[in-house]
């Protein structure tokens, strides 16, 4: 299974034939901070993966500024 | 409830049929429409819970073409309010390029009318002013910001600024804050922030009840297609450890970071400040809200063109 992380663009080939919940754990990813995408739908996390999938993992949370600056 | 309990497909609190997102901290899930309905309901009972526009008002919305501000704007549209979206081409690289493409396209695709300040031709471009100064290019471009969403507003006369800020922005942002015991910042966090003039905008964040996951889940579902990459400034190294410190606490103790947010608007806040804000005046050079006599904005402007002016005759001799 081809998991394509986004935005850094990484991508990591992982076993499938398991649950989205399995593998957010195995990449030590907590459910609430990231989008599971397959074939244009959202997975949850009892959603199975197999190992002929490609998966996006796309992370929401974001950074914003380094400086204090409320407005970014 | 179990919604969420292992091995069994979640279903939708609302109607039943498969979920399709679930929403940890309110042990709760929900397919894509009735997800759509309670993002919507969210947004209005922050926009009526706190006053913050009517639907005559026209409202000023801020969109730097990610995921939270889009949504912002197209949830407003969708709610029917009068909105008219504010881009700000803040001249780093390829991340403004592609963000003014992508906030373009929205709004031509729903024909909603979008107003834009490029910064590189007002003569700041930010890259430009970081090179110049050695500013830090956050304090620079938020120091930018705040200026053309004030002076924007004023010339076209919106009573509103909205802007896309989402509960974990306002987390971690209090977090910080409350880390420093920072009273200014304090203060001046808000979900509405009142003009210190009647001639100046209010400034309102109608997302500040929905998370991050939430926001990017909608803009997902509806099919927005916005800027996933971050500004190359961005990654502030506190910013995402306060994150990460509070998406932690949430995974043990769902809710913490709502009530930690929530109830500081709703209860500490009012007691810490009633009455203590200090009123800004204005800046003597562009007549916007200032606590100086000369406004930030403007002194940033002085220190470039005093850096532009310094530079050339050394490039006159050398050539
Ligand atoms: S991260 Fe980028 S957009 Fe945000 S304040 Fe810093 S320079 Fe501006
Ligand atoms: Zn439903
Ligand atoms: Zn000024």
């Amino acid at each position: 299974m081809r998991v394509v992380l986004l935005p850094s663009r990484e991508e990591v080939e992982l076993r499938g034939g398991c649950r989205v919940g399995d593998l957010l754990r195995e990449l030590q990813l907590l459910p609430g901070t990231v989008l599971v995408i397959r074939d244009d739908e959202m997975l949850t996390t009892e959603d199975v993966v197999n190992d002929s999938d490609t998966v996006e993992i796309r992370r929401v949370i974001s950074g914003g500024a380094r400086k204090r600056n409320p407005l970014c | 409830m179990s919604a969420t309990r292992p091995g069994h497909k979640p279903k939708c609190k609302r109607c039943r049929n498969p979920a399709v997102v679930q929403l940890h901290s309110h042990h709760t899930a929900f397919c894509r429409d009735c997800f759509l309905l309670y993002f919507q309901r969210q947004v209005q009972r922050a926009i009526d819970g706190e006053r913050m526009f009517s639907r005559e008002e026209p409202v000023l919305v801020a969109v730097s073409g990610g995921k939270d501000s889009l949504a912002l704007w197209d949830v407003l549209q969708l709610l029917g309010y009068r909105t008219t979206g504010l881009h700000l081409n803040l001249g780093i690289g390829a991340y403004s390029v592609l963000s003014r493409t992508k906030t373009e396209a929205f709004a031509r695709e729903r024909g909603l009318p979008l107003l834009q300040v490029d910064f590189g031709a007002e003569g700041h471009a930010i890259a430009d002013v970081v090179g110049l100064t050695r500013r830090p290019a956050c304090s620079a471009c938020g120091t930018a910001k705040r200026h053309h969403f004030d002076r924007i507003a004023m010339e076209h006369g919106f009573p509103v600024v909205a802007t896309g800020h989402n509960l974990d922005d306002e987390a971690a942002r209090l977090l910080g804050n409350v880390l420093r015991w920072d009273m200014n910042y304090l203060a001046r966090q808000s979900p509405v922030l009142a003009p210190s003039h009647e001639k100046f905008a209010r400034k309102v964040k109608p997302l500040f009840r929905l998370s991050e996951y939430e926001t990017a889940v909608y803009a997902f579902l509806r099919r927005i297609d916005y800027v996933i990459e971050e500004c190359p400034n961005a990654a502030g190294a506190s910013q995402l450890l306060y994150k990460d410190v509070l998406q932690r606490l949430e995974a043990e103790m769902p809710g913490t970071k709502q009530n930690f947010v929530l109830e500081f608007y709703r209860r500490a806040r009012s007691q810490l400040f009633a009455g203590n804000l200090e009123a800004p005046t204005t800046c003597s050079r562009c007549g916007l809200p200032s606590h100086r006599p000369v406004c930030r904005f403007c002194s940033l402007l002085d220190e470039v063109a005093a850096k532009r002016q310094g530079v050339r005759p050394l490039a006159q001799t050398s050539s």
